[in-house]
């Protein structure tokens, strides 16, 4: 599904952030990317996102090298894939419904269609009820089941989520991953970024990694 | 993607936006309020020449040329030149006006009845009025009536007494270009100043674009609302424009009809008129719509989440 060939990412600051990264994942698989902090654990998930590019390698998404995509064409990949964020990147001005549903009305579905898979979402993240609510007035467990709820609304083949326990406290924070653990159960690819070793080592899934803009270790390979 | 789709999120954004219009009543009030001045000044200039155009269109029924005879001139040889003059294709008529009665005519009016009793003899000759048809009505046509009247003999002066009206004519004429051209600049100015407001809205919206984009909306998803939100602005603004001249309108109509009361004209003051409302309407609506297209397609293209 992900296939990094030798990727290096120099930022225009001159910073080189991934220095020959390779790596292959799986249709299905759930990956944890861990790492001391500025190993460049966000770096590769902007690049599987095409929200940055690479400097030199090759990507390739869903079969497709990254580098022949067009950015006329960016939108409709975007909509393969579902983006969970630290910061959840909520519209707090809007009820949770709209927040959710978001990703459906930019894929032209329509009404009485979105209404229906939204609830769906909801249910599976637990928050049924809450859809008039802001997201201002959920707890920050729940606004981060808000931001997974968007993610996985479009039924995206793949899901990569950046610190999706950053600010969560451990309960929330295991109940978080046990909720990527069953859509990965039904097949969705599922990268996860963090930085917690001690909630990797509870669950069984695969590890990529990194130290210093390179893949240090890969288990089980 | 279906057309029902389509159309339902059009409608959906176009309602929206009434939404985001409503978030900040205070900033499109003001917004809608220059846009409207804007509009509403080109359109005053534009009511007013209306008006006077419809004005002077009275005036072209009264061009007229005074034709002096030479002071010899006999009562009946005057009505054979009159006649003469009369035969022509391009006069409608010739009143005669002989040298007593111009002088008791003049009398009357005048007021100098004491000054003209000094007088050994009557100083007005024997004069002819002629009035052009309405297709000799021109500046040229009578400039050419005025040389071809010189030339009759007994004939001593012709003299135009409406010059000015032509001369009028031609300042309104010139005025509606510039009325043309102030609609021109300010309509770019309406597109301005829609594009300013909206350039600032992306800014302050830069975080929901951001998401939007992140989660697969293209550059013209992300304008849409911003679309309707520059229509409605200068929908606004235009409705306010058209409101403003109806004031200005109904404020100088009274007084405008007591004037021409006082000049003998029935002529009473018009408005806009619907047709050039909705012209009105529509144009401000679609300058609103063209400045937020290009702020917002320039401006949204440059956003990129990170
Ligand atoms: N937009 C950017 N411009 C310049 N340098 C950047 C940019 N983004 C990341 N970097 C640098 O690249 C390196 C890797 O950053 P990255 O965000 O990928 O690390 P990370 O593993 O996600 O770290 P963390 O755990 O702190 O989130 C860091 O040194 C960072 O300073
Ligand atoms: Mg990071």
């Amino acid at each position: 599904m992900i296939h990094f060939d030798q990727v290096y990412k120099r930022y225009p600051s001159g910073r080189e952030a991934l220095a020959g990264v390779s790596f292959r994942i799986e249709r299905g698989d759930l990956t944890f990317l861990t790492g001391h902090s500025g190993a460049g654990k966000s770096s590769i998930l902007k690049l599987i996102a095409l929200i940055e590019r690479p400097t030199r390698g090759r990507v390739t998404v869903a079969d497709r090298s990254t580098a022949t995509i067009r950015p006329r064409a960016i939108p409709l990949f975007r909509r393969g894939i579902g983006v969970v964020f630290q910061d959840n990147k909520l519209l707090v001005d809007r009820p949770v419904a709209d927040n959710v549903a978001l990703p459906l009305i930019i894929a032209g579905v329509p009404r009485k269609e979105i209404d229906k898979r939204v609830r769906a979402a909801l249910d599976q993240v637990g928050l049924l009820g809450k859809e008039r609510n802001r997201p201002t007035e959920l707890s920050a467990g729940e606004q981060q089941r808000v931001g997974i709820a968007r993610a996985v609304v479009a039924k995206p083949p793949l899901l990569i989520a950046d610190e999706p326990t950053g600010n969560l406290d451990p309960d929330l924070a295991v109940e978080i991953m046990r909720l990527f653990k069953r859509f990965s159960d039904v097949g969705v690819t599922i990268v996860i970024a963090t930085h917690d070793v001690h909630l990797v080592d509870r669950f069984d899934a695969r590890r990529i990694v990194l130290g210093d803009g390179r893949v240090a270790a890969e288990t089980p390979r | 993607m279906n057309v029902g789709a389509y159309v339902d999120r059009h409608a959906q954004t176009l309602v929206g936006s009434i939404g985001r219009v409503a978030d900040a009543p205070v900033a499109f009030l003001m917004t809608m309020t220059v846009i409207g001045i804007a509009v509403a000044l080109p359109l005053c200039l534009f009511v007013f020449l209306q008006n006077a155009r419809q004005a002077m269109a009275g005036w072209n029924d009264a061009f007229e040329l005074s034709v002096y005879l030479t002071k010899s001139t006999t009562p009946t040889r005057t009505r054979e030149v009159a006649a003469q003059i009369r035969s022509r294709d391009d006069v409608a008529n010739v009143r005669v006006i002989l040298a007593p009665q111009a002088l008791a005519e003049f009398r009357r009016y005048s007021g100098f009845g004491d000054a003209l009793d000094a007088l050994q003899e009557n100083p007005l000759p024997n004069t002819l009025v002629v009035t052009p048809t309405p297709a000799a009505s021109t500046a040229a046509g009578t400039a050419a009536l005025r040389r071809a009247l010189r030339a009759v003999p007994d004939v001593d002066q012709v003299q135009l007494d409406t010059q000015w009206v032509q001369r009028l004519i031609a300042i309104v004429d010139l005025l509606r270009r510039v009325v043309w051209l102030a609609a021109g600049l300010l309509g770019l100015g309406v597109a301005l100043i829609v594009g300013n407001t909206i350039r600032l809205d992306i800014q302050n919206r830069r975080a929901e674009i951001e998401v939007m984009k992140l989660v697969g909306a293209s550059d013209g998803f992300a304008r849409r609302p911003f679309l309707y939100s520059g229509f409605w602005y200068g929908f606004g603004g235009g409705a306010l424009a058209l409101l403003l001249v109806a004031v200005a309108v109904a404020w100088v109509s009274a007084p405008v009809s007591r004037l021409a009361h006082l000049y003998g004209s029935g002529f009473s003051l018009t408005g806009i008129g619907v047709e050039a409302g909705a012209v009105v309407l529509l144009s401000s609506s679609l300058l609103g719509w063209l400045g937020a297209w290009i702020a917002a397609t320039q401006h949204i293209r440059a956003i990129n989440p990170s």
